[in-house]
């Protein structure tokens, strides 16, 4: 399980995230949605431990991470998939996938487990990670993500920029990320797009909690969405 | 005749650079950082040796086996704790602080050995030398051009086969990502540091034996490391391999027209090499 405890983030002296707190259970999803610059990502980046936190805290299964760097935290079961995708574009998709054993954790994805479930990736294993197209890069993202077996996975924005039907396809993917008891906390600026794959939504504006909660009315969120 | 053995010379010559320019080209290559005491760090280990030597080791060979894990050591801990604080967008503090690290050394060197030209000896084998027809060659020299080789190929054997490899240029691709991935960038820095230590150590010793050295001679060593990797391309390390062969027949055949060209002709072909080809003859695939 992971517990945001009102965390506060500062870029500088700018405040990007205030008081905000959420929680997330073991299998379970959330979308967080929100306009740019609403904190989606800072939000993100603060539970992988890219930016620091001000004040509050962030727990994994009730142990406190708030201070552990953030490649520790990928061993302990938290993996982002960064906002525009970020893979290591000299190396193929295979040494892409590969470089997540860092994180030391075993699990049901394993490297023929990836290429079973994304015949995507598996087409281009042996491609530098610079030559792919949109899709295939968010695509070999989520598969790096996973061979970490996590045991919370963190999407930012990753229909962002991708024709509908590969966005369709990735997000066909979650239910079969869920099964394996992996939970999921996916950013998202797509309203429809997010509470389709969520019944829970918390929705940010300007860094803080403008709307959270299950099954929410459209009309509420696109208030909470747009702070009008 | 004495065109070829200039040439086979050279050839000898560059694997002693390649062994001086592999360390300075692999550091720039993952971290970005241009170690400026690099041929400093090379005249140090060499004193080690000999301190060592003059304690009652029997060979400086010996000696290596304490001071090459010592300066692989040095690295790691100069990395971790001095040198990472200086990587930026900027390659100023850098290359100041690698400066000042050779200067430091090279002062502290002049003070307790005094300026006296030093040499590291291993007995026969020094001067040792195999005849093929009218051409003399030296034992050594092919050692250390062999040596140059299989470390060269080891480490790039490594840096495409294991996952430490794959981690090093995932770091050189994007550091904070790859801590996303489970692994700490400034761990995987610090030991690349100490690989290229540990070879300058190896170069530093090999060039004790071979040229001798004092206090100051790791500046002359830094430009020739420097002007093989800029040659063979930067990053690169077979192009490091090339850029010092170049280097070595260039010196070598000037040097049998008149030997005060040695150095002249060398730096020549640098700044030829650096207006028509600055990106060097192996330049790196993908940067973003």
């Amino acid at each position: 399980m992971l517990e945001i405890d009102d965390i506060d983030v500062y870029y500088g002296q700018l405040p990007a995230m205030r008081d905000v707190s959420m929680r997330l259970d073991d299998g379970g999803i959330l979308a967080v949605i929100g306009a740019n610059g609403a904190g989606k990502s800072t939000l993100l980046k603060a539970i992988a431990g890219q930016v620091p936190l001000a004040s509050g805290r962030i727990l994994l299964d009730g142990k406190d991470v708030s201070r552990v760097p953030a490649f520790k935290r990928a061993r302990l079961g938290i993996a982002l998939v960064p906002e525009g995708r970020r893979l290591f574009k000299s190396l193929t998709v295979e040494e892409n996938l590969l470089t997540a054993r860092a994180s030391k954790r075993s699990g049901p994805w394993t490297l023929d487990a990836i290429y079973e479930r994304f015949p995507l990736v598996a087409e281009r294993r042996h491609r530098r990670a610079g030559d792919l197209s949109g899709g295939e890069q968010q695509a070999t993202s989520i598969a790096r993500a996973l061979i970490s077996n996590p045991s919370v996975l963190l999407l930012d924005e990753v229909s962002l920029g991708l024709a509908p039907a590969i966005i369709a396809q990735i997000y066909a993917s979650i239910p079969l990320i869920r099964e394996q008891g992996t939970s999921i906390l996916l950013v998202e600026q797509d309203v429809q797009q997010a509470t389709r794959a969520s019944h829970d939504v918390h929705c940010l504006l300007q860094g803080r909690t403008s709307l959270a909660g299950r099954d929410l009315d459209l009309a509420d969120i696109t208030r909470a969405y747009f702070g009008a | 005749m004495q065109i070829v053995s200039a040439i086979i010379q050279g050839v000898l010559l560059g694997g002693l650079y390649a062994l001086f320019a592999a360390g300075l080209s692999f550091m720039f290559g993952v971290m970005r950082l241009v170690n400026l005491a690099h041929g400093a760090l090379a005249v140090l280990a060499a004193y080690g040796t000999l301190l060592l030597v003059q304690a009652g080791f029997v060979s400086p060979l010996l000696a290596m086996l304490v001071i090459v894990p010592a300066m692989a050591a040095l690295g790691y801990v100069l990395q971790r704790f001095v040198l990472q604080r200086t990587l930026s967008e900027s390659p100023l503090p850098s290359l100041l602080v690698t400066f000042g690290i050779a200067i430091i050394i090279a002062n502290l060197l002049l003070v307790t050995q005094s300026a006296n030209q030093r040499r590291l000896s291993l007995g026969a084998l020094d001067t040792a030398s195999i005849a093929i027809g009218d051409i003399r060659i030296g034992v050594f020299p092919i050692l250390v051009l062999a040596f140059a080789v299989l470390a060269l190929g080891g480490l790039s054997l490594v840096m495409r086969r294991t996952q430490f490899g794959r981690l090093v240029r995932a770091v050189s691709d994007d550091a904070p990502t790859v801590s996303l991935m489970g692994a700490n960038p400034r761990h995987i820095y610090a030991i690349a540091a100490a690989i290229a230590f540990g070879l300058v150590a190896v170069a530093g010793v090999a060039n004790g034996v071979q040229a001798g050295f004092n206090p100051s001679s790791g500046d002359m060593l830094l430009i020739y490391a420097f002007e093989a990797v800029i040659i063979g391309g930067l990053g690169s390390l077979w192009g490091t391999l090339l850029g010092s062969m170049i280097l070595g027949v260039v010196q070598t055949l000037a040097a049998t027209f008149d030997a005060t060209l040695f150095q002249l002709a060398g730096h020549v072909v640098f700044l030829i090499f650096l207006i028509f080809l600055p990106n060097g003859l192996i330049q790196r695939r993908v940067r973003q």
